[in-house]
C-alpha cells in the first residue's frame, strides 16, 4: 500500500457522448489526483461534467480517452470498495430504513444475515438516526431521507465516498446541519472523498482541496487547497483569509459561467 | 362555579368552526352523496316509466327488471354467473402471465421493444369483436376460444402498464445495482417490479373489467351459458327486463373484481398508493 498513495487519479481523460445533435464533450483533458483520505469537492456550473468525474470512478462508464485509476488500478468496473451518495436519496419506498441500510447486501448476495445487521444498526447510529429502523422513507424529512442514504453508502465500509451534490435538493438550514454531520462522521472514519457541489461555502467547509471546473466542456481551471485547518465549525468560515478564498472561487466560476 | 361556565360558554362558541357552505358538506361525503345521485336517477327513472307507459321492450321500470331477476331460479343465475367468471378470471391470469416476460422484455432491451412493440398495437389496433367468430370456429366451442378472446382484449394494458413501470426506475437506483455488480435478475425482482407496482395495478384495475368484456363477447358469439349468453337469448325473446337484470348482474360483478383488485393492492401493498390528501 505505501507505493500507492493516491485513491483516485484521471490521466488526461475525455469523454464524449453521442447525442441527437451530435458528439457532446462533457470532459476534455481532465488531469486529477486524489490522495488517500482526502476530501476533495469538485466545484463548477451545471453541465461541466462532474458527474461524470464521479461515474467514472465509480466505474459506471468507461472514458473516452486517458485512463481513470483507483488505488494504482485502471478502473474497468464497478468496484467494492466505493460507496455512492446521490443527489436525491432515491432510498426504496417500500423498504424499512434499516432494511434501505441492509439493501447493498440483499441486493449483491440475496440475503442478511446477522452480521449485516450489526453494521446497519452501526451505520444508523453514527448519521444519527437510531430509533428510525422501522420507519419509511415517507415518514421521514428530506435530510433524514439523504442521512439514510449516506448510511446505504457507508454500509459496505467503502474507502471511498463519491458524493453527487447530496445536499442539494436539501432547504437551506438542513444542508449546513448535513455538512457539519459529514464532517464529523469523516472524521471519526477518514475515507477518500469526492464531493460534488456548487455551492461555493459547502466546497470550502468541508473539502481539503477545492476543484474548479469549467462549463462544457468539462476542464480543471482551478485546483486549490483550502486555508483552513481542521478540525472545522461555523466560526471558521468568518476568518478573512476563508473569505477571500471563497470571493476568489466566486470569480473563477462566475468567470467561466457561460452568460445566457 | 357559575362564573367559569360563564366564561367557559362563549369560548366554546367562539371556537366552534364555522358552518361550511351545503355544496362543502357534501363534498365531505363520499359514499352518501354517489349514493344519493344514484337513488334520486332509480325514483325519476321509475316515475317516468309509470308516467309515460314507456313499453318495457323500450325501457322497463327499475321494478319490473327487479322482476326479471325471477325469470330464472338461483341455481340458474350461479351457473351463469360462474361461466363469466370462469372465462373472465382464466383470460385474466393468461393475459398477467403472457404480459409480465414481455413486458421485463420490453422494458430490459431496446431491440427487442422496436421489435416487438409495432406488433402489440398492431394486435391492441384488431376488433377483438370482429375476430371472436374466426377464433371460435379454429379453436371450437369450449372454454379455450373464450379464454383467449378475453386475453386478447385485456392484455395490452397490462404490457404497457407493466413496461411503463419497470422503466421508472430513478436511473440512481440502477446505478447503485450496477455499482454493487448485482445478478441482473435481482435487478428486476428487488428495484424494478417494486417500483412498478403502482403502475401494474392500475392496469390490473383496467383489465379485470375488460377481462369481463372479453367473456361477454365471446359468449355473445358462441356460448349456451353465461350472462353474456342469457342477455343476447333474452333480448331475442324480447324479454328486455331479464336482460336488465342480467346487465345489473354484470355491472356487480366488474364491480366486485375491480375492488378486489383495489383491496389487494391496499393489503399487500399499502406503500404502493398515492397519497392522501391532507
Amino acid at each position: 500500500m505505501a507505493l500507492v498513495k493516491d485513491a483516485i487519479s484521471f490521466n488526461g481523460v475525455g469523454q464524449t457522448f453521442a447525442t441527437e445533435s451530435g458528439p457532446l464533450t462533457a470532459l476534455d483533458g481532465v488531469d486529477l489526483t486524489i490522495a488517500q483520505h482526502q476530501f476533495v469537492a469538485v466545484l463548477g456550473p451545471s453541465g461541466c461534467g462532474k458527474s461524470t468525474l464521479l461515474r467514472l470512478t465509480a466505474g459506471l462508464m468507461a472514458a473516452t480517452s486517458g485512463t481513470v485509476s483507483v488505488h494504482g488500478l485502471p478502473v474497468t468496473a464497478p468496484r467494492d470498495d466505493v460507496g455512492i451518495v446521490f443527489q436525491q436519496a432515491t432510498l426504496l419506498p417500500w423498504a424499512t430504513v434499516a432494511d434501505n441500510v441492509t439493501f447493498p447486501a440483499r441486493h449483491k448476495r440475496g440475503r442478511v444475515d446477522d452480521k449485516d445487521r450489526a453494521r446497519a444498526a452501526e451505520v444508523i447510529a453514527a448519521v444519527g438516526l437510531s430509533g428510525f429502523e422501522k420507519r419509511l422513507p415517507s415518514e421521514l424529512s428530506g435530510g433524514m431521507q439523504q442521512r439514510v442514504g449516506i448510511a446505504r453508502a457507508l454500509f459496505l465500509n467503502p474507502d471511498i465516498l463519491l458524493m453527487d451534490e447530496p445536499f442539494s435538493a436539501l432547504d437551506a438550514l438542513t444542508r449546513d446541519a448535513m455538512g457539519y454531520e459529514l464532517l464529523k462522521l469523516w472524521q471519526a472514519s477518514p475515507k477518500t472523498v469526492m464531493f460534488i457541489t456548487h455551492s461555493i461555502p459547502e466546497a470550502v467547509l468541508l473539502a481539503d482541496r477545492v476543484v474548479v471546473m469549467s462549463a462544457r466542456p468539462g476542464r480543471i481551471i482551478a485546483d486549490l487547497e483550502v486555508p483552513l485547518g481542521r478540525p472545522r465549525d461555523e466560526a471558521s468560515l468568518r476568518a478573512p483569509e476563508v473569505q477571500d478564498f471563497a470571493a476568489h472561487l466566486r470569480e473563477l466560476l462566475i468567470a467561466k459561467e457561460p452568460v445566457l | 362555579m357559575t362564573t367559569s361556565a360563564d366564561i367557559a360558554a362563549p369560548e366554546a362558541q367562539r371556537t366552534r368552526p364555522p358552518r361550511l357552505p351545503l355544496g362543502d358538506r357534501l363534498i365531505a361525503m363520499p359514499v352518501a352523496l354517489p349514493l344519493l345521485t344514484f337513488a334520486t336517477i332509480l325514483i325519476v327513472w321509475e316515475a317516468a316509466a309509470r308516467l309515460f307507459a314507456i313499453p318495457s321492450f323500450i325501457l322497463p321500470a327499475p321494478t319490473r327488471i327487479l322482476q326479471g331477476f325471477g325469470a330464472v331460479d338461483v341455481g340458474r343465475w350461479v351457473e351463469h354467473v360462474w361461466a363469466t367468471l370462469r372465462v373472465a378470471l382464466i383470460g385474466y391470469g393468461v393475459a398477467i402471465a403472457v404480459s409480465l416476460p414481455i413486458a421485463v422484455g420490453l422494458a430490459k432491451s431496446r431491440l427487442l421493444s422496436r421489435a416487438l412493440y409495432p406488433l402489440l398495437v398492431v394486435i391492441q389496433s384488431v376488433p377483438v369483436v370482429a375476430v371472436a367468430p374466426i377464433i371460435i370456429v379454429v379453436l371450437g366451442t369450449d372454454d379455450a376460444p373464450r379464454v383467449v378472446i378475453t386475453f386478447m382484449i385485456a392484455f395490452f394494458p397490462l404490457v404497457v402498464s407493466m413496461t411503463t413501470g419497470l422503466m421508472a426506475t430513478p436511473p440512481e437506483l440502477i446505478e447503485l445495482s450496477r455499482s454493487l455488480r448485482a445478478p441482473q435478475h435481482r435487478e428486476i425482482s428487488q428495484i424494478r417490479l417494486p417500483y412498478a407496482v403502482p403502475y401494474i395495478f392500475s392496469g390490473l384495475k383496467i383489465s379485470i373489467t375488460l377481462a369481463v368484456i372479453g367473456a361477454v363477447v365471446s359468449e355473445f358469439v358462441a356460448a349456451d351459458v353465461g350472462i353474456g349468453y342469457f342477455i343476447q337469448f333474452s333480448t331475442s325473446m324480447f324479454k328486455l327486463p331479464q336482460a336488465w337484470a342480467g346487465l345489473v348482474i354484470l355491472v356487480a360483478l366488474s364491480l366486485s373484481l375491480f375492488q378486489l383488485v383495489s383491496l389487494a393492492q391496499r393489503l399487500l401493498f399499502p406503500w404502493s398508493l398515492p397519497k392522501a390528501r391532507t
